[in-house]
């Protein structure tokens, strides 16, 4: 954990990427962490074949590590297709914290992952198993 | 600045954490542990630990069953528990105590018999705002059941319960007030012997959740005139897996049984069974044997302290941690301030630093704390708050936790470029 509070992450919390709510949108989705119960809220924008990604934002409050996992990936969404976003790899955005996460902050750290998930399927998706992801996801 | 010395009256934190070997695991920081989350599992002593063996080792087959030396010594020691656990709540009967897994199956337990049975389409159960979660839920599942529905009596925003409030949902004749002792979000205790007056007086039973009350002050069920009482043992030192109800004999004997099967029956025939007295009418199954002995240890080591002095021990450290955290810029803190009506749980919230963060820094420091809701959402939604941090006491700490405490605190607001 001594290195969780890198200066990159804190900038994120502090100034987090991507935040607000666009509106119009076309899709929006909300979630929250069931261990601290912070909220996050989601909106995105897609170009005209409503496959691919052109705006997004997020919304809510949280600790820094869903604060700045959540700007993080967000910075990486514009362009993407809705089936690449559904391919995206949790472990991958766990990685992108640049920060060892363990078990106790798993969820923090995928709590923006979840909220994208259920946007662009719809509906509230499982939290990834946790064996699976800090298996290979977290990084020293 | 507070000086780690020990005053009269007060208990030797650093003797006692002596008594306890997880005091003696290494911590990765390489630093002592600091464990101040007792309110969610307190520490074992090894004396509990090594009764939980012993029982194992030298005294163990099924209870109330076999016809043999062994099983009448299990069954002997498992009965010996429950006489210890009635005189350390004060209960009028030994047979009014009723072992379950924890509180939380002790309130669905009187849900499910008592609700199912008494209640019906149209009447009120009371709770309250700062219920944990195992006393609101049950309650919202039998209004479901039933028909019934359930109010909760609200909070001042100094964290107390609002008895005005309560006054005035009591006049609506609710069957059953379900309310805590002392909050574990907040710290706070709830004047019971008066809230019973009150409730009897408008012909409400009174159930009683005293997770978080009797590990940490005299509490005599008797005195306070409550209807039910529910407990965990390993809130109290004991081990996890045990804990129990106790309730008045003549409710009890009127309640259905809750789960059904062995030992709480007296006779079965393909056609049906006769039950059981209390308390092994509720009794279904072969019980937490050996966690009743390491229950036992917990409160002959309790009592070894005395229940007052470990009071008195703990309000020292409230009143010190709260003064510590009244002087810090940035810091909030929940409930009275006041130590008669504060027990040592203080719940806290650090600007600008969501509770996680503060709980992970801590743990950086080798300060155990929790961080979340609490299991106690609607406290949190009452404050508009997500998460605090809280840290909570027992006879293993000391004013030197306080210390570690609010110096991890400024590291946090450092790292976070607070103050």
């Amino acid at each position: 954990m001594d290195n969780l509070y890198r200066d990159f992450i804190l900038e994120h919390y502090r100034a987090p990427h991507n935040h607000g709510a666009l509106d119009p949108h076309d899709l929006a989705f909300a979630d929250s962490n069931p261990t601290c119960g912070d909220e996050m809220s989601m909106t995105l924008v897609l170009d005209a074949s409503k496959q691919r990604v052109t705006d997004v934002a997020f919304d809510g409050r949280g600790c820094a590590i869903s604060q700045a996992s959540a700007s993080i990936m967000t910075d990486e969404l514009r362009g993407m297709t809705l089936a690449e976003v559904r391919e995206m790899d949790p472990r991958s955005v766990v990685a992108n914290l640049g920060v060892p996460i363990g078990a106790a902050r798993l969820k923090c750290a995928l709590l923006g992952y979840k909220v994208l998930q259920g946007a662009v399927t719809g509906a509230a998706t499982h939290w990834p198993d946790e064996a699976d992801v800090l298996q290979q996801g977290s990084v020293s | 600045m507070v000086t780690a010395h020990v005053q009269p009256g007060v208990l030797d934190g650093a003797a006692l954490r002596a008594d306890f070997p997880v005091f003696d695991r290494p911590h990765r920081t390489g630093r002592p542990l600091s464990f101040l989350d007792s309110a969610a599992s307190s520490q074992k002593p090894r004396v509990v630990i090594d009764a939980v063996a012993d029982a194992y080792a030298h005294h163990y087959a099924n209870v109330h069953r076999g016809i043999y030396e062994l099983s009448e010594d299990a069954t002997q020691r498992f009965e010996v528990a429950r006489d210890a656990l009635a005189r350390f709540i004060g209960a009028p009967s030994t047979r009014e105590v009723i072992f379950v897994r924890n509180a939380t199956e002790a309130i669905n337990l009187v849900a499910y018999s008592w609700g199912r049975t008494n209640l019906h389409a149209g009447d009120l159960i009371l709770a309250t705002e700062m219920e944990h979660h195992a006393n609101l839920v049950p309650w919202q599942q039998l209004a479901a059941a039933t028909g019934a529905s359930v109010e909760y009596v609200a909070i001042t925003d100094d964290g107390h319960l609002d008895l005005d409030d309560l006054r005035a949902r009591l006049a609506r004749g609710p069957r059953l007030l379900a309310v805590t002792h002392v909050s574990n979000a907040l710290g706070t205790i709830n004047p019971i012997a008066e809230i019973s007056r009150m409730a009897h007086e408008a012909g409400a039973l009174v159930l009683l959740d005293a997770a978080q009350s009797l590990p940490h002050m005299p509490v005599d069920v008797a005195a306070l005139d409550v209807d039910f009482a529910v407990l965990s043992g390993h809130k109290m030192l004991g081990p996890s897996g045990i804990g129990a109800l106790w309730g008045r004999r003549d409710l009890l004997d009127a309640m259905p049984p809750f789960m059904t099967g062995g030992n709480m029956i007296t006779r079965v025939t393909l056609d049906g069974a006769d039950w059981n007295e209390v308390p092994w009418k509720f009794e279904a199954g072969t019980p937490a044997i050996a966690e009743a002995a390491g229950l036992a240890a917990a409160i002959d080591y309790l009592e070894g302290i005395g229940m007052a002095k470990v009071r008195a021990h703990e309000r020292f450290l409230f009143d010190h941690a709260c003064a510590a955290l009244s002087d810090m810029p940035g810091i909030r803190f929940l409930g009275p301030d006041d130590s008669d009506e504060h027990a040592g749980v203080i719940s806290f919230v650090v600007d600008g630093v969501h509770p996680h963060d503060v709980a992970t820094i801590l743990d950086g420091e080798g300060i155990a704390v929790r961080a979340g809701h609490h299991c106690a959402q609607p406290v949190m939604l009452r404050y508009d708050l997500p998460a605090t941090t809280r840290a909570s006491f027992s006879v293993y700490n000391d004013l030197d936790d306080i210390v570690r405490l609010t110096d991890a605190i400024r590291v946090t607001q450092r790292t976070f470029g607070i103050a």
